[in-house]
């Protein structure tokens, strides 16, 4: 059961609202609902990656559907995080192309780097470990996502240590 | 170097913007086609002996023609973008680098099949791809390729970039369809068909992002030229993702009919086995394909070198033979473990069920847990049968392939690869200590 | 109208009549068991697979066969065409199938389960022999929950047949029933635990069928086979009033719609009906219902033997207490 109500008064900024509505515009008339996925992807960009109950009311009011038709849809995708997660989501690939190019290996050496397991996030709020399958990128394997991109052929230690360092340093930058 | 349809220009410098596709001779298709009767573009792409490159191999030109125009409905053209399948990522490869070509397709397809609002169903999780596309599309409908009366022919097209949300079921075409409305990827049941009743309930087709963008070459080049690349049952080219243990994975496009060894071994494919190690295995078609073990890769059980075609793969039928399917292409080397290739690919298959039928719901969990078991040396002998017996309760049960999909590897590891599941029932000690089995730290960190 | 052959009989349906359909017109034997398919509810069937049936001939035009087996309750029958339901020995099979895979995850707590003598799924699995599955992992759990006043869920012995998402979405308005997650791990929810509440919900617990849904001022205070079922009305407004009461002696144990000789319920009923009459004298007794084949308590297949709790536990429980034996399930 997952009844985490964020507590805040969820509305877009006038800029994800602009997005919202040209979303929302794309589809013939009637069929709204089609701009949900999208709509729910817009949210956890701008509310902290994930979807809480009162943003998930929220979409529901402005597509004019019933919030269960939200949570159905929200709970299908494994891309909607129903709980609050760090700063930087890594999501690793398990699925078999990875898996024998060293995707275990990739997962422990997180796990032990960050001090977490798979599914916790890191005491500074910076990091959460994810488990995803396959993603498209078996030739490339091992590899992450993180956000916008796709972090490749993360074998050895070194490259790790250094994607980590990077993204620590992109949230000092922008904070 | 072989023939190339889909790849002669990847490496033109700066051929992701729309001036150099441009320039390149991009967009020449839309000019031709909107000049032509939209039913003869279709006889074009049926005359080319395409078929479909999502899996399944349907021949496209046959599809566009079930699709319901007389009835006078809104029709829709759906690419499928949703590029999920374990072992596949030859779509990424084509809309990251040359954007364009898939655009030039769905406006030539959409035109076809006349279709004024298309959609791009990508899956969610390749944001910059979709960022890619929205402006090749803005750029294409700056030049007046897209939008209202494109090239003051009177045709109007819109093109939505529709985004997944983490779904494989999604890439089944009815899932893709529900959930771009707006609802959970659950397969509808057929028939109805979406040629006659699809999106909103309107015809639709549904076509892999290769199959589109081979459009602008065939209606260029016309269909006849098309069927004379490739083999009389598989024309033309085809884009295989290659990976697993090879020295060049990466994305190839082969003139089907290349001798599978070719393309393992030789250095313009994959570039033969990593670390000087033997091949063990290869999965042909994506993680759904049967498994087939070193000698029935490359040759066929009647003794003739296996190629690189519909027909050459599913020599033999499942008994010795597998499939083209998407594509994915995954060599495994003597290091590997079937079982647990097996048990991850059914991990796989349990974590994306859709849930709405039965013995898929259940049976790819259950069939998960008995390789997890057999994997980490609690197996009894009895379960290997067990599990055979499950996934044939699974198998052809179900409302949609996937059933099939998570049935076949199942199958087929047991088929060609009996002793090895035996092996680990006796000896899961020595399992262990060979790095087959689970190993600890994996254990450890299953979430 | 066509013409269809079901396990060596021949009829005439009409054209767009499901196999599923035509065989019940027939009765008997041959109607394919059917889990989650509901005449009345649009968009039903096609899920559990338990309807399966082989089409040796698929019609006169086209005698192929049909590669594989299809699912009956959403197949047109077409004409000449030629079906196997128990007289195919792949069929027999393939239910046995998935009987065994909708006990993968099923507790089987007949004994202590309030469905126990009206359950879709017992009936299945004894049809086909089967008690157990071979499977022997821990099964997925869910504590019971209430949804509001009148219903609880039994989400552990739910088989996602998705018949009351439809009867919330097509019965009710503003539904707030539905499906979470996906694949083995969907469940049965409201998501924020809000409460099932309008005119027609009692429906899904009819439409349920399994233990899955259960009426809360039922639980526990008896055994259906103890009760003595009775047709009667009354005169609603809502709905047509046609129910039956279950009585023991003249008090009134609960009140349901009238299910057909298949199981279904073709007239639901209002909430008001079903759980605020609970007095025999607010209701026109028409007679002794009877009692169709589908009952496992007709076909004698359940025995006093099978309940371990002792009797006095459903009786001695009324609809204040219920909830003190929360424990036991
Ligand atoms: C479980 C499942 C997943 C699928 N995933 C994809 C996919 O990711 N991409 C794709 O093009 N087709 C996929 N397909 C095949 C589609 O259902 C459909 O056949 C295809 O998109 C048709 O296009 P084509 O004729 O051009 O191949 C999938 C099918 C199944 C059953
Ligand atoms: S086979 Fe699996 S994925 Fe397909 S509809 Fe059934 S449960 Fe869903
Ligand atoms: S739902 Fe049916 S099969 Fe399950 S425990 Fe209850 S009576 Fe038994
Ligand atoms: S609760 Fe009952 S009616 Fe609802 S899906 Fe589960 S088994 Fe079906
Ligand atoms: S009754 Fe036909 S599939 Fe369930």
């Amino acid at each position: 059961m997952l009844a985490v109500k964020s507590g805040k008064q969820v509305e877009f900024s006038p800029a994800a609202m602009d997005r919202a509505r040209e979303i929302i515009s794309r589809y013939p008339d009637g069929k709204q609902k089609s701009a949900l996925l999208p709509l729910l992807h817009l949210v956890q960009d701008e509310f902290g990656n994930w979807l809480s109950v009162d943003s998930m009311d929220y979409i529901a009011r402005l597509l004019h559907i019933q919030p269960i038709e939200v949570y159905e849809v929200a709970t299908f995708y494994s891309m909607y995080n129903m709980q609050p997660v760090g700063r930087f989501l890594l999501e690793i690939c398990h699925t078999g192309p990875c898996e024998i190019r060293g995707a275990e290996e990739l997962i422990s050496t997180l796990q032990n780097k960050l001090l977490i397991k798979v599914g916790e996030t890191s005491a500074d709020g910076m990091f959460t470990l994810k488990r995803v399958e396959c993603l498209a990128a078996c030739g490339y394997a091992p590899m992450l996502q993180c956000g916008m991109h796709y972090h490749e052929f993360l074998d050895s230690e070194e490259k790790i240590d250094r994607l980590l360092n990077d993204l620590r340093s992109k949230a000092t930058q922008n904070n | 170097m072989s023939k190339k349809i889909l790849l002669d220009k990847i490496n033109i410098e700066g051929i992701k913007s729309f001036d150099v596709y441009r320039a390149n001779g991009g967009y020449a298709s839309v000019e031709k086609a909107l000049k032509m009767a939209p039913n003869d573009v279709i006889e074009e792409v049926k005359k080319s002996g395409l078929r479909g490159r999502g899996g399944a191999g349907f021949p496209t030109g046959m599809k566009w023609s079930f699709l319901d125009k007389k009835s006078g409905r809104p029709k829709y053209l759906v690419c499928n973008a949703d590029e999920s399948e374990p072992g596949t990522f030859k779509d990424r490869y084509l809309m990251e680098f040359i954007p364009h070509l898939l655009i030039e397709g769905m406006i030539v397809s959409s035109f076809a099949l006349e279709a004024n609002l298309s959609f791009i169903y990508v899956r969610g999780e390749f944001r910059w791809i979709i960022k890619i596309l929205e402006q090749a599309i803005a750029e294409a409908k700056r030049a007046g390729f897209l939008g209202k009366n494109i090239l003051g022919t009177g045709y109007d097209l819109e093109l939505v970039v529709q985004t997944g949300a983490g779904a494989y079921i999604c890439g089944e075409e009815t899932a893709l369809l529900e959930s771009l409305e707006g609802k959970r990827g659950l397969p509808r049941i057929k028939p109805p068909f979406p040629a006659v009743v699809g999106l909103y309930g309107m015809p639709t087709v549904v076509n892999n992002v290769e199959s589109i963008a081979v459009v602008p070459w065939i209606v260029l080049n016309s269909g006849e030229e098309y069927a004379k690349v490739g083999t009389a049952k598989s024309a033309g080219t085809k884009l295989i993702s290659a990976c697993g243990n090879i020295n060049k994975p990466g994305v190839y496009e082969i003139e089907l009919g290349l001798p599978v060894e070719e393309f393992i071994f030789s250095e313009e494919y994959c570039g033969g086995i990593a670390n000087g190690k033997r091949m063990k295995a290869v999965v042909a078609g994506g993680s759904s394909v049967p498994i087939l073990p070193t000698e029935l890769i490359l040759k066929t059980a009647a003794g003739e070198n296996r190629l690189m075609s519909y027909e050459s793969l599913s020599d033999g039928g499942f008994a010795t033979g597998t499939m083209l399917g998407s594509g994915g292409f995954i060599v495994y080397d003597e290091d590997q473990c079937i079982v647990r290739n097996t048990w991850n690919f059914a991990r796989f298959y349990h974590h994306e069920s859709c849930g709405q039928c039965s013995p898929c719901r259940e049976g790819t969990g259950w069939m998960e847990r008995i390789l997890h078991s057999i994997e980490n040396g609690h197996g009894k002998m009895s379960d290997i049968d067990l599990l055979w017996d499950v996934q044939r309760k699974i198998e052809g049960n179900t409302i949609c392939p996937l059933g099939d999909a998570a049935a076949w590897p199942v199958a087929s590891a047991i088929r060609h690869f009996r002793e090895e599941f035996e092996w680990h029932v006796m000896e899961p000690k020595e399992c262990m200590n060979r790095n087959y089995g689970l190993r600890e730290k994996s254990i450890m960190s299953i979430a | 109208m066509i013409k269809v052959t079901i396990d060596n009989i021949e009829i005439e349906v009409a054209e767009g009549t499901t196999i599923m359909n035509a065989a019940r017109q027939v009765g008997g034997k041959i109607v394919p068991p059917a889990m989650c398919y509901y005449t009345s509810l649009k968009g039903s069937g096609g899920k559990c697979r338990a309807c399966l049936v082989k089409v040796a001939q698929g019609s006169a035009k086209d005698p192929r066969p049909m590669p594989k087996l299809v699912a009956s309750c959403c197949t047109n029958a077409q004409d000449g065409m030629v079906v196997q339901n128990i007289t195919s020995p792949d069929v027999v099979e393939a239910r046995r199938g998935i009987v065994e895979m909708l006990l993968v995850n099923h507790p089987l707590d007949c004994p202590i389960c309030d469905q126990a003598g009206e359950c879709e799924l017992q009936n299945f699995a004894f049809d086909h022999g089967l008690e157990k599955t071979r499977s022997d992992f821990h099964r997925r759990e869910f504590d019971p929950i209430d949804i509001g006043p009148h219903i609880k869920l039994h989400m552990t012995r739910c088989i996602l047949c998705y018949r009351c998402t439809m009867v919330a979405d097509q019965l009710t308005e503003e539904r707030v029933h539905g499906i979470l997650w996906r694949g083995e791990k969907s469940e049965i929810s409201t998501y924020i635990q809000k409460a099932v509440e309008n005119d027609f919900s009692g429906n899904m617990i009819d439409v349920c069928p399994v233990g899955a849904l259960t009426d809360r001022h039922f639980r526990f205070r008896n055994r259906v086979w103890y009760l003595n079922p009775m047709d009667a009305h009354r005169d609603c407004k809502k709905c047509s009033g046609k129910v039956v009461l279950w009585l023991r002696g003249e008090e009134v144990y609960r009140v349901t719609g009238r299910k057909d000789e298949v199981g279904e319920v073709k007239e639901f009923i209002c909430n008001e009906c079903r759980w605020d009459h609970f007095d025999v004298k607010d209701w026109k007794v028409e007679g002794p219902r009877e009692m169709e084949k589908w009952s496992v308590i007709t076909a004698n297949k359940y025995s006093d033997e099978a309940v371990e709790l002792p009797d006095e536990l459903y009786s001695k429980l009324n609809n204040e207490k219920w909830n003190e034996f929360e424990g036991v399930t």
